[in-house]
């Protein structure tokens, strides 16, 4: 990215991504969830996640100027131009993996959204303000099952622990900081991914206090979302959630 | 020829009942947020409940077929534009329509003074049915995005409750 960054595409596109892949991920469970409530629950929380995501890329859309349309930055696009975090795209494993991956995600989402309610582009604050309501209440979700998987059998426990020690260096893209973000942030339209880590730390250290989980060993964080790098999983996930609009572009239902 | 008002359009779009909750209709439900008219245009602004409600499009729809004939009438374009500020609240609900809830069987949301809901704290659901308080939280989330699931304890009801937010 040189001279001619488009850095409010970029970070639209983020916010964007980050809420389409993980609601597509989420949609991934409709029919399989461990009981009726839970597949209603992660399949809604599915659904607001590609709310936002509409939202993010029409937005990223006009910000491009260049013709694309929510639905031709969601399906025409190729994994290496996806800008969301690689937790997002992590695989949902068993209901213990996916409250995990939510749950990191939703303690990130909840200061994000409230930083974002006072951006200085008034079409960025409409969306956040909408979002911040259902991230709290996603974040209600997954911090109850947190504390019930933690705090369950040792069998949940130990599950749940292997879950989190697994996905937390996946973190690393949420607070990923470049030019971009450096932009969004001097300008005041965005916000700053490093102060959303002080309070995210705050959340997920009191959830695993009260979960009876430990916060594994520090390793180095993995990152590469933000630039197009992705895990393998992300590109099983494209190719079946795009393979129907790219076989038949002006299908229409 | 007739020339209606933003209000004679707004009485038009009372007509039209929110497709998931038919006992209310879209302005009761908060979700038009507003009707301009020009000389040559008709413009429906509608906000979502949820950012990811798929009525939204079925809503919209009903919009246009009902509208866009009587605009036709007057030589006027008729859109329908999504906006998302003010994001809705269930404040937005009339008094009226949170009686109609109730009547339908699902439980009204309380007014958002009380956030105990968003906090983690569990707010008190009266039963639709019999009106106990005594009453439990089957699942935060419900048959459609606005709606989380509870169970009476007095009298068995299983019943939707309307999110508060």
């Amino acid at each position: 990215m040189g001279a001619t960054m488009n850095a409010r595409f970029e970070y639209l596109l983020r916010l964007g991504d980050d809420a389409l892949i993980l609601g597509q991920m989420l949609g991934l469970w409709t029919g399989h969830g461990p009981v009726l409530e839970e597949d209603i629950a992660l399949t809604n929380i599915g659904l607001d996640q590609i709310g936002q995501a509409r939202a993010w890329l029409t937005l990223a859309g006009k910000a491009e100027d260049a013709g694309r349309d929510e639905d031709k930055l969601a399906f025409f696009r190729d994994q290496a131009d996806f800008r969301n975090a690689q937790l997002c795209e992590r695989p949902n494993g068993h209901f213990g993996d996916t409250i995990v991956r939510q749950f990191l995600f939703d303690a990130y989402a909840v200061p994000l959204h409230a930083a974002l309610s006072s951006s200085s582009d008034p079409e960025i604050a409409a969306i956040a303000r909408k979002s911040a309501k259902e991230s709290a209440y996603h974040l209600r979700h997954s911090r109850a099952w947190m504390l019930r998987l933690g705090d369950g059998t040792e069998e949940s426990h130990d599950k749940v622990q292997q879950s989190l020690n697994d996905l937390l260096p996946y973190a690393g893209d949420l607070f990923y900081a470049d030019a971009v973000t450096a932009q969004a942030t001097a300008e005041g339209w965005g916000a700053d991914p490093t102060a959303l880590r002080a309070p995210w730390t705050t959340e997920l250290d009191s959830t695993l206090a009260a979960a009876g989980l430990e916060r594994p060993p520090a390793v180095p964080e993995q990152t590469g979302g933000r630039e197009g790098r992705h895990t393998e999983q992300l590109s099983f996930l494209l190719a079946e959630m795009q393979v129907l609009p790219r076989t038949y572009p002006d299908a229409q239902w | 020829m007739v020339t209606r008002s933003a209000d004679d359009w707004l009485a038009v779009l009372q007509q039209i009942p929110d497709p998931e909750i038919p006992v209310l209709n879209i302005v009761e439900m908060g979700i038009v947020r507003g009707v301009e008219c020009t000389d040559s245009a008709v413009l429906v602004k509608i906000t979502p409940t949820y950012m990811g409600c798929p009525a939204m499009d079925a809503i919209t729809d009903d919009i246009k077929a009902a509208l866009t004939p009587l605009a036709r009438e007057e030589n006027r374009t008729m859109t329908v534009e999504l906006v998302y500020a003010p994001a809705w609240t269930t404040d937005w609900l009339t008094v009226a329509a949170l009686d109609k809830l109730e009547a339908y069987g699902i439980a009204p949301p309380g007014k958002t003074t009380d956030k105990r809901a968003l906090n983690g704290e569990a707010p008190e659901v009266a039963c639709p049915k019999c009106k106990s308080a005594h009453t439990t939280l089957v699942s935060l989330f419900g048959s459609t995005a606005c709606k989380s699931h509870y169970r009476c304890n007095d009298c068995a009801e299983p019943f939707d409750h309307f999110k508060c937010i």
